[in-house]
């Protein structure tokens, strides 16, 4: 993409690391902040004296928005000062520090780049080790394969006779575990590379969901127009194991269910008036404001330009499903952080929990989060409803009035960098001593 | 005769190799693989040394040896305790649960023979 393209980008990294609302700026250069919200987004080219204008309210040269590799430098330097707010870098300066030692400066971005990318991997990496049922008991059957091969070679290879019988029964056991010990390894290997776009046959069935939903970007354009679950079933399942097709069914039931109650062209209408907002687009459209969660979720690009991530959780604390944003990623194993407004809704049933939110670790990352319980059932004589919870995750509106701090939220305990934490469960490998 | 063992794991395969060692060191060894009734077998045999693994079906084994030590007759009973995990936390949850000696897998046939004799030994 040719470097001016990206200016919007760049407009949008400048103003969130001043911690700037889009209305703001969009008021102080004399534009509207739906059209500045184009902007960012790269769908309009801005130069000439709208361009000078943002520079100068932004408080930068003009040509650090159109140029490509100073603003990415410039965004990585103050990411990784965020990084460690105790030192207190000169963030103004740090135009001048990357045009006096451009060299060290250089080295630092890169660092920060290899930090952040090697956190991600820790993270994904130690979410499974952990957390994967799969993964532990393969390791198991693997390691006690292993000793039993061991045990049996140890015996046939001690000097002095063995009786012939038990010869071949420590020979029989070592062929057969040696075979199993074959299919075991291979399967580790192939559940490990599998790719997350991928279903996979080693997988659990929550997983493979979650690989196939994650590669149809949660759409399913036949439901939207009218088909049949059956044959989107066909569709999509292909390559699914039974436990997964039958968890894809009860997904597309469900969908097929919402995309009657809130068909899209009437979401995308509303969404024109009243954004991702989902309580206002819940009472615009007299609709169910988990319903209007899950088709959030469920847009394309076209009718939700920036996209938006969601959590279910059912009443035991379980993600039931998952669509995490790069700036919110959510568990794919094991709990998640317990700060989420997510498990507090399942305390305040039927109460549309809404707060702005940033995740440890994550500086600059602007969302807002909806959360609400809701029964799942019919209602029934003598019967406890069962809940379960719904969280929206959204970029923050760009009409908020000023509102409370957001909340810090992590990820999940093990990999969350907070050190004091009333809800920490387990240790963080990021935090010493946690 | 140098006493009387339970193994509890269920691996057939190390169970036939460990019953092998011991059996041939003088020991009687009895087996047992499902870790639902685990705690009710250990008690009617009253070994002198229980092996016990800790993933077995039904039941984890550090359940099974909470229950145990939580009970008179069985609370001072040596127990090695087999695991595939072998990290400091393991270690450490395998004691406070009650294991009198802890062992990773893959584990010689040595490991666990002077592990056995050093139980005997101390019971």
């Amino acid at each position: 993409m040719a470097k001016g393209t990206l200016t919007g980008s760049r407009i949008r990294e400048r103003r969130v690391a001043q911690a700037m609302r889009q209305a703001d700026l969009a008021k102080k250069a004399g534009i509207s902040a739906s059209y500045l919200n184009l902007i960012e987004h790269n769908r309009r080219r801005i130069g000439g004296k709208l361009l000078l204008d943002i520079a100068q309210v932004l408080g930068v040269e003009p040509a650090l928005l159109t140029e490509g590799a100073g603003a990415a430098l410039m965004a990585s330097l103050r990411e990784a000062a965020s990084a460690v707010p105790a030192a207190q870098a000169e963030l103004d300066r740090v135009d001048e520090f990357a045009g006096r030692f451009p060299g060290w400066a250089e080295v630092l971005s890169s660092s920060q780049k290899r930090i952040s990318a090697l956190e991600r991997s820790v993270e994904t990496l130690t979410d499974r080790m952990t957390h994967d049922p799969h993964l532990a008991a393969s390791l198991h059957e693997m390691l006690s394969t292993v000793t039993a091969i061991r045990s049996a070679a140890s015996i046939l290879a001690e000097p002095g006779d063995i009786d012939p019988e038990w010869q071949a029964r420590f020979h029989r056991n070592i062929y057969e575990d040696s075979a199993r010990l074959t299919e075991t390894s291979r399967g580790l290997v192939t559940y490990l590379e599998a790719d997350d776009a991928e279903a996979t046959e080693t997988g659990a069935p929550q997983e493979e969901l979650d690989a196939v939903l994650a590669a149809a970007g949660h759409y399913v354009q036949d439901l939207e127009e009218g088909g049949t679950v059956h044959s989107a079933q066909k569709r999509l399942g292909t390559d699914l194991s039974a436990p997964a097709r039958e968890l894809l069914g009860q997904w597309l039931q469900r969908y097929q269910k919402d995309a009657q109650a809130v068909p899209q062209s009437d979401l995308a209408r509303a969404i024109q008036k009243h954004g991702a907002d989902p309580a206002a687009l819940a009472e615009h459209l007299d609709a169910d404001p988990a319903c209007v969660m899950r088709r959030l979720a469920a847009m394309p690009e076209d009718v939700l330009p920036e996209g938006v991530g969601l959590a279910i959780s059912d009443a035991s604390g379980v993600l039931t499903y998952r669509k995490p944003l790069p700036e919110f990623p959510m568990p794919r194993f094991g709990s998640a952080c317990p700060l989420w407004p997510l498990y507090r809704a399942l305390n305040r049933p039927m109460v549309i929990l809404s707060h702005p939110v940033v995740q440890t670790g994550r500086p600059g990352s602007d969302l807002w989060v909806d959360a609400l319980a809701v029964p799942v059932g019919r209602v029934a004589v003598n019967r406890d409803p069962l809940f379960e919870a719904v969280m929206l995750v959204r970029p923050m509106p760009t009409n908020t009035p000023p509102h409370e701090e957001p909340l810090e939220l992590g990820s999940s305990c093990r990999v969350c960098a907070r050190a004091v934490c009333p809800g920490r469960r387990e240790p963080s490998i990021l935090v010493a001593g946690a | 005769m140098a006493g009387h063992v339970l193994l509890i794991e269920d691996e057939p395969n190390i169970i036939e190799a460990i019953r092998f060692i011991l059996s041939r060191e003088g020991w009687r060894v009895d087996t047992h693989s499902n870790g639902v009734d685990a705690a009710d077998v250990v008690r009617a045999k009253s070994p002198d040394v229980l092996i016990l693994d800790v993933m077995l079906p039904g039941r984890s084994g550090y359940d099974i040896l909470r229950d145990l030590r939580g009970a008179p007759d069985t609370e001072e009973l040596p127990v090695l305790m087999l695991t595939a995990r072998g990290q400091n936390k393991d270690r450490e949850m395998a004691e406070r649960a009650g294991a009198s000696r802890f062992m990773t897998k893959p584990f010689s046939n040595a490991e666990v023979l002077d592990a056995v004799r050093s139980l005997t030994v101390t019971s």
